[in-house]
């Protein structure tokens, strides 16, 4: 047992009431107001060593877990644990919950029970009904008459409001995915606040925000801010007294690290007590932790092993945050994905790392805890990194596949040095930037739109407006079919926008983030962030009207359906320009059209090539495309090229993704790679120094994002057959991680169609 | 621009414009390239694959490369142009370039430009071979080369013939070529040297076998300490099955089986019992 239970608290100053909060730390603007970068600045301590020094699990923290992941063969048999069908949830709606409370570091539930899942009503009763009834749990009545009579939702907003041209849209799946029956996510509130100045001072703050709004003259613009402002201090108030249910007193700053790490597990616990976003992430918060931990181990007040007990306690909570969804949005975010990422390492402005010992023991978790999917760690990859670190990530993806590695240059030359990315690989300044999460449009379908002048190729209704579709008995013209695109790709554009402008209007109106948006700024730089899936089979479809010879085959509704493909061409995905211009091409031109469009709240428009595992349910809605793909088959995920026609090796393909500009896709590209062990060397020292290799030469040449998986084609084939062996097996996707095993089948099976590297 | 999609020269040019250019090493025949880690030399390497062999060996996986007429023209100028490019990748890895195949020494003029282009930029450079056309490595080429992946298939020379239709001695002579060129003596830059072994069961799994090409690999490094810094023992696969049907070759090894772990160790202990670094 541990004994951090003992540490005695800091000596109290009369005279400053956060003088035993700060004491030792160094001072500056940071204590004048909110201004959490300024005391990391200030106060960390860049570490450049090895993971030596690294502690692994104590007893009681085996012990938590084990009890915790006890649970998990019964919800996974299940699809869910249990669901509480009686209250809707909200920051204080709960009565406090523990895994093993005597045993417990860091506490707190989203209900009062682990893996019991809460009804979130606000974002759409249809969901909350559709869930209950899947997983054989009763509706309760009077729950439904109030969200169906009393108070009205976002989704019955969205749909109030949507044009006919946007319903065709989404149902003819052009435009998929859309966040209007689930909540938005993709926003992170900075927990780190909560810590560093306790509630109190939070709300004061806001206060004042609002004092100032207030002297503003009217406009619905302020209006909605005073309105937004007074939730804000409302939530803070209730995150307050959700921490006073589990015996805290978070009004004032913590004062140890393991109150910092309390207090900034309570704020993120509010946040997923009262919002079923997409995306839940958590920020960047391990350097700043460590400026907690590394007082206290130099104060004596802290072992090593007790430090680590903290942080494995904390990620134990975070691995099981669970929202309540349903089957359809399984087949768009599979695997019951919550993205609580965390962005860990980069470079500081200043030159200096910004990883610390903390950040080296955020992933010894994947070793005391065992592999996992979440929390999403995130490493900000720069070739400065020191190369204890670098060595020590490698050697975490060898051995586990949880780790995903992003551009730390690209990001920090964007949005600064104490940015963070939501969900995959969506970047944001924290606390001072949000986003309009807009998942994304189907660039393949509409391609087959520009060919058959508007009309779909499955159903064969006219959904985009009308033109003359391509000449039978004639091959593809590729300058005929770039116009073609282009048009279509205005109204896809105009359309898509629209509709993502209803959306977040509403959430906004029905499903605001009060808790979150109250760790943000007053003024918060909104992005508008629209995205596109199909690249690859757009640009391969491209290239083969180029380069070899498209005949289309028309149907007796006059629709093309198929494609007579004569001749060789380029792929997408060999560090080949003509295919791989093709694909810049089309990046650049849709976010042209995008930056066109009318945002709401004037948020600044930006895109990802991101697909999550929807590239599936994507390609599944898209006929015969002219590159060779059949109807149905999936779209490779993300940016990634097609499945098998990256010939060229893990990294050829990787410079071609990393052609693709990222300030034309300001949101994100999402790369996956898979690459068998051997395929990085004999020893593991080689392994671990070539995998870093890889990461220093992708990011080298603008490489933006990279999933790295090591892993043997052997041992998934094995999981699918015996799922009990691998509970823990974790893979990555598009820009998350999954446990395998929770994949469907046809997910599974999508997986084992990508490309291994290095395979001999 | 991708190797495969340079028009042909022969485009323009007569048949033995063409024919000079390929003397003369400004243009190769290259069945294809790729960009790979940790298995052809150090780091992660530009591999190119040159088209046209001598030998005929019954388990070969890259069938579609035997014959010099199947590759691509392509220009010496093209390949250090993609070199190039891939400069910060060879820096950030450890890699450089690999000549691979095929057999390199069949166009060892087109070799020879891309060895010298590729030090003139700093780059590592590797030479994959069987050795069997050793005696077409010039020195100035062996100056050029950093690292030899030596491919020795038989330690026996009837096993050697009926493996490749071919002889054993010149491979012999052209490994120990490569250790004595490091000599104080042979004044000379020694390349260093992996050594290859295809393990196939049946055909090269012999003890007696195995235990000449390990000898043979010791001698190097008597004539040149740490000469060979590594062994790789590699066991036959079926990968290239598919490649002999599509080319409507025959293929002998149609049903031979991938050694057994056991078998593979046995083979490997067999090396390390000399002394040698072995995988």
């Amino acid at each position: 047992m541990s004994t951090v239970h003992e540490v005695p608290a800091t000596p109290t100053s009369d005279s400053d009431p956060n003088g035993s909060a700060w004491s030792g730390f160094s001072s500056g603007p940071w204590q004048d107001h909110v201004d959490v970068r300024d005391l990391i600045q200030r106060n960390y301590t860049p570490y450049e060593g090895d993971a030596s020094f690294l502690a692994g699990p104590t007893t009681r923290t085996t012990h938590v877990w084990e009890t915790v992941s006890a649970m998990f063969p019964e919800e996974r048999a299940k699809g869910v644990y249990d669901i509480d069908p009686h209250t809707p949830a909200g920051i204080t709606a709960h009565a406090p919950g523990y895994i093993d409370r005597d045993a417990e570091l860091i506490v707190g539930l989203q209900t009062d029970a682990p893996l019991k899942r809460a009804i979130m009503p606000n974002g759409g009763w249809r969901l909350v009904e559709t869930s209950l009834k899947t997983y054989g749990y009763d509706v309760d009545e009077s729950v439904k008459e109030t969200f169906t009579k009393y108070r009205k939702t976002h989704n019955e907003g969205v749909f109030d409001a949507y044009t006919p041209a946007v319903r065709a849209a989404r149902r003819s799946h052009v435009i998929t995915g859309l966040p209007d029956a689930y909540g938005r996510g993709r926003i992170i509130g900075d927990y780190r606040r909560v810590a560093l100045y306790g509630v109190d001072a939070l709300i004061a703050a806001k206060k004042r925000d609002k004092l100032s709004l207030d002297t503003r003259p009217f406009s619905e613009d302020v209006v909605r801010e005073r309105e937004e402002h007074a939730e804000q201090i409302r939530a803070l108030g209730e995150l307050k007294a959700m921490a006073a249910s589990y015996g805290y007193d978070i009004s004032r700053p913590a004062a140890t690290a393991r109150e910092a790490v309390q207090w900034l597990y309570f704020a993120y616990l509010g946040a997923v007590k009262e919002q079923n976003g997409a995306a839940m992430s958590l920020g960047r918060t391990s350097t700043f932790l460590d400026v907690y931990f590394q007082r206290d181990l130099e104060a004596g007040l802290l072992t090593e092993e007790q430090a680590q007990e903290l942080v494995d306690d904390f990620v134990i909570k975070l691995r099981i945050v669970r929202f309540l969804r349903t089957p359809e949005y399984d087949t768009l975010f599979s695997g019951d994905p919550t993205w609580v990422t965390e962005t860990v390492g980069g470079m500081g402005d200043d030159g200096r790392t910004l990883v610390t010992k903390t950040s080296f023991r955020y992933l010894q978790t994947l070793y005391n805890l065992g592999p996992a999917p979440e929390p999403n760690l995130t490493v900000f990859w720069s070739q400065e990194l020191p190369r204890g670190f670098k060595e020590f990530c490698a050697q975490v993806s060898i051995d586990t596949s949880a780790l995903q590695y992003e551009s730390d240059r690209q990001i920090r030359a964007a949005w600064g040095d104490d940015a963070a990315i939501a969900c995959c690989v969506s970047p944001m300044a924290v606390g001072k930037q949000m986003q309009f999460f807009g998942a994304r449009v189907n660039l393949a379908k509409t391609l087959l739109y520009a060919i058959n002048g508007g009309r779909d190729e499955v159903s064969g209704e006219q959904v985009s407006p009308v033109f003359p579709p391509v000449v039978a008995g004639r091959p593809l013209e590729y300058d005929d079919v770039r116009r073609r695109l282009d048009r279509t790709m205005d109204w896809l554009a105009a359309t898509y926008v629209e509709a993502l402008d209803v959306i977040h209007y509403m959430h906004d109106k029905y499903s605001y983030e009060r808790l979150e948006m109250a760790l943000h700024d007053r003024d918060v730089l909104r992005t508008m962030a629209c995205g596109i899936a199909g690249l690859a089979v757009t640009a391969d479809s491209l290239s083969a009207v180029r380069y070899a010879r498209v005949m289309p085959l028309f149907d007796d509704r006059g629709v093309v359906v198929d494609y007579d493909v004569s001749g060789s061409f380029p792929t997408y995905g060999n560090d080949d320009d003509r295919a791989d211009a093709i694909a810049v091409e089309l990046v650049e031109s849709f976010m042209d059209k995008i930056r066109r469009q009318k945002t709401y709240r004037g948020a600044l428009p930006t895109q990802s090539v991101l697909t999550i595992t929807s590239n599936v349910v994507y390609g599944k809605a898209t006929g015969n495309t002219p590159d060779g793909r059949r109807a149905g088959e999936p779209f490779s995920p993300g940016a990634n090229p097609m499945n098998g026609r990256d010939t060229h090796g893990m990294l050829a393909s990787a410079l071609s993704v990393a052609r693709l500009p990222y300030d034309q896709a300001q949101d994100g590209i999402s790369l996956t790679n898979t690459v068998v062990p051997s395929g990085l060397g004999r020893t593991r020292e080689e392994q671990v120094a070539n995998l870093a290799g890889l990461l220093d030469a992708s990011v080298g040449l603008n490489g933006y994002h990279m999933n790295v998986n090591v892993l043997n084609r052997e041992t998934l084939e094995d999981a699918m057959e015996h799922p009990e062996k691998y509970p823990q097996l974790t893979i990555r996707v598009s820009g998350y991680a999954v446990n395998f095993v929770r994949l469907t089948r046809e997910q599974q099976l999508d997986v084992l169609s990508r490309t291994f590297h290095g395979a001999l | 621009m991708t190797l495969q999609a340079l028009a042909p020269l022969s485009g323009l040019s007569p048949r033995s414009q063409r024919l000079a250019a390929m003397r003369s090493g400004e243009l190769g025949s290259v069945h294809s390239w790729e960009l790979v880690t940790a298995v052809d030399g150090p780091g992660t390497r530009l591999t190119v694959f040159l088209s046209g062999c001598p030998l005929r060996c019954l388990y070969c996986h890259n069938p579609d490369m035997l014959e010099m007429k199947d590759g691509r023209p392509v220009t010496a100028e093209q390949i250090l142009t993609r070199i190039r490019r891939y400069l910060p990748v060879f820096r950030a890895t450890g890699g450089g370039l690999t000549l691979s195949g095929g057999e390199v020494l069949m166009q060892p003029a087109f070799a020879a430009r891309l060895l010298r282009g590729a030090k003139e930029l700093g780059v590592h450079t590797t030479l994959d071979t069987s050795g069997f056309l050793g005696a077409n490595l010039t020195e100035r080429m062996l100056a050029d080369t950093d690292l030899v992946l030596l491919d020795v298939k038989s330690g026996d020379p009837d096993t050697y013939r009926r493996v490749t239709g071919g002889e054993l001695a010149p491979t012999l002579a052209f490994g120990r070529r490569l250790a004595r060129s490091g000599l104080p003596d042979a004044g000379g830059h020694g390349p260093e040297v992996w050594v290859r072994f295809v393990l196939v069961p049946g055909l090269t799994d012999d003890a007696e076998n195995v235990e000449r090409v390990a000898a043979y690999v010791a001698e190097l490094n008597e004539i040149r300490p740490d000469t060979v810094t590594r062994v790789e023992v590699l066991p036959f696969h079926q990968m290239g099955r598919y490649k002999w049907a599509a080319l409507g070759r025959t293929y002998e090894l149609e049903t031979t089986q991938p050694p057994s772990a056991e078998l593979t160790e046995r083979v490997r202990d067999q090396f390390r019992t000399h002394g040698l670094r072995t995988y």
